[in-house]
């Protein structure tokens, strides 16, 4: 019987309890958040029980929502179970003041440079990363560039504020 | 592995190193500067490699937050931009999801013709280039008319030819014309000789074999924990592939297997793509006939119905009302995207080139991470060249189809 978004739920909740929450399935695919400090655990679960089976990291990265306080960086996981050919993706929330998620690189090779592309862009210190520094920008660089604080566009134009966008006064352009 | 000795032996009490540094290149066209291959060598055998990346990363995901989505179409060009128009359809088909709108079965097959034509210049490219690394240039000169005749079918359909931003969200922004249509005739009836020709000259010539086979090999789990997928997974023996695993633009219509090799090493990677170019041509083949099948109003479709995505005809914007109120907000990008969240993949040349788009009711993204298939497989470069020889390195680099552009994203 093919592996379903349900069963799934069900042996991760069987497992973790409360520490996986909201569960929805946009698109189909089905999305959790875990508590942070649970990740490799729960990679790891879902790693080896043979019935779950998630051996593919397909993508690492994070995004920024500087309005959720003391949780404003998300850590997002997608994985694949290329047996059942079933997707999942997961989140873990960090602060920006402390912003510490274990690395993945014990379980994927292919988390090590995800992850210094993650560190590079949002500043998330992966704990246990065997060589975490820059990749793709610059190592003098001392931001976080994809950081919502940091608008693209030259900051003296007028004509091109975030209303045109649709979403009103974005933070740092002010 | 454990490596011998080395084989260098300084004098007591020396202070120099055993080892020699050398920064690789320039062999590929991308070693001129754009990345860099730090290696350790020990005679002519590798020690370790280190790879640097990011010398043309042009920040894409950053300026992709303050685009519109069809602005952000030319910015996928840049990624693998031997394969342009996969990346293209790749965002149309994200969007699209997003959006919820459903393409007509025409446009699907317009978009697999033209999806796979790409996917064969990424592979010519890439195979013949690991040609001319093992000193045969002829078949590369051979096949690049092949790869014009292909960009002159882009040329036929968008106008452009290496950065085709070919399509809209919502189909393509016309119709193909007559010269597209037999141009893709004459490639389907020409250019399987020629493909056999160029597999002749390789695939079973002693030189090319003693210098591909056993080299940057691979086991399928490994290649499986480093990230690999598209044509260098499958050289490793696993047959993941997102045009069967997760159909989109109906390619489930479409009857083709996967080649799958056993080693991963160089030939394998070589013969995967060799096979996968005779199956891209049995698709397009059957795409092909199927849009031939339609006949009459059927025939003159190339974009779903979706006014509020997709630009209205020019002569209507001057004689309607609401195609000029579309077309303005259109491309003033004032068109709200409804809030959500959608990872979408398709097989690029590479493998598999995910997009993950995030929307918040904005009219540009909220986020939006490019899964990049040669950033991830890059990282085993140091592993798969550990042990060889220096000039093994150099092939390895060439039959992963390395592609700076995919790379720094």
């Amino acid at each position: 019987m093919p592996l379903t978004n349900q069963q799934i739920i069900e042996r991760l909740t069987e497992k973790f309890g409360q520490d996986i929450f909201d569960i929805h399935e946009p698109y189909g695919l089905l999305t959790f958040t875990i508590t942070k400090d649970l990740n490799l655990k729960v990679l790891r679960f879902l790693y080896d029980e043979p019935d779950l089976g998630f051996t593919f990291l397909t993508d690492l990265c994070a995004v920024h929502y500087p309005d959720n306080v003391g949780k404003e960086l998300a850590v997002v996981y997608h994985l694949h179970n290329l047996v059942e050919n079933i997707r999942i993706r997961f989140k873990v929330f960090a602060g920006t003041e402390q912003p510490d998620v274990f690395t993945a690189t014990g379980i994927f090779e292919s988390a090590n440079w995800q992850e210094r592309e993650t560190y590079d862009f949002y500043g998330v210190n992966f704990v246990g990363h065997p060589n975490l520094k820059r990749i793709l920008n610059v190592d003098e660089m001392d931001y976080f560039p994809l950081r919502k604080e940091f608008p693209l566009e030259d900051q003296t134009r007028t004509d091109k504020d975030d209303e045109m966008f649709g979403r009103g006064n974005l933070i740092g352009l002010n | 592995m454990s490596l011998p000795e080395y084989h260098v032996k300084l004098p007591d009490g020396s202070i120099e190193k055993q080892t020699t540094t050398l920064n690789l290149g320039p062999t590929h066209p991308a070693t001129h500067g754009v990345f860099q291959n730090i290696l350790e060598l020990d005679g002519e055998r590798i020690v370790s490699a280190e790879q640097t990346v990011g010398y043309i990363h042009r920040a894409f995901e950053k300026i992709a937050e303050r685009r519109p989505l069809y602005q952000i179409t030319p910015l996928t060009d840049r990624l693998n931009y031997c394969s342009s128009p996969i990346n293209n359809m790749g965002w149309h088909t994200t969007c699209e999801k997003l959006m919820g709108i459903k393409m007509p079965k025409r446009v699907d097959y317009l978009r697999v013709i033209i999806m796979e034509l790409a996917r064969i210049s990424d592979h010519l490219i890439c195979n013949s280039v690991v040609g001319v690394d093992t000193g045969a240039f002829t078949g590369f000169l051979y096949v690049m008319q092949y790869r014009e005749l292909i960009y002159e079918i882009y040329e036929e359909i968008c106008g452009s030819r290496l950065t085709t931003n070919i399509g809209r969200i919502g189909g393509f922004e016309r119709n193909f014309n007559d010269i597209a249509f037999r141009k893709i005739e004459k490639f389907l009836e020409e250019y399987p000789k020629v493909l056999k020709e160029f597999e002749n000259l390789f695939s079973r010539n002693r030189i090319f074999m003693e210098r591909t086979q056993g080299i940057g090999g691979i086991d399928g789990q490994r290649a499986l924990n480093y990230g690999f997928t598209g044509p260098n997974l499958r050289a490793a023996g696993i047959d993941y592939d997102v045009r069967v695993h997760k159909p989109y633009s109906s390619y489930e219509d479409f009857d083709f297997t996967i080649p799958v090799g056993k080693t991963g090493d160089c030939y394998d990677r070589f013969l995967v793509r060799n096979q996968e170019m005779y199956q891209s041509l049995k698709i397009i083949e059957q795409a092909y006939r199927k849009v031939q099948e339609f006949k009459g109003t059927d025939a003159d479709v190339f974009h779903a119905d979706a006014p509020e995505y997709y630009l209205p005809a020019k002569e209507d914007v001057y004689t309607k009302m609401e195609a000029l109120i579309y077309h303005f907000k259109i491309v003033m990008g004032e068109t709200n995207i409804p809030a959500g969240e959608v990872y979408h993949s398709v097989e690029g040349g590479n493998g598999e080139l995910g997009f993950y788009l995030i929307t918040d009711g904005g009219r540009s993204p909220y986020r939006l991470h490019f899964r990049r298939p040669c950033f991830i497989y890059y990282q085993a470069y140091s592993e798969l060249t550990k042990g060889s020889m220096l000039s093994d390195a150099i092939i390895t680099m060439s039959s992963l189809n390395l592609i700076a552009g995919e790379m720094d994203g």
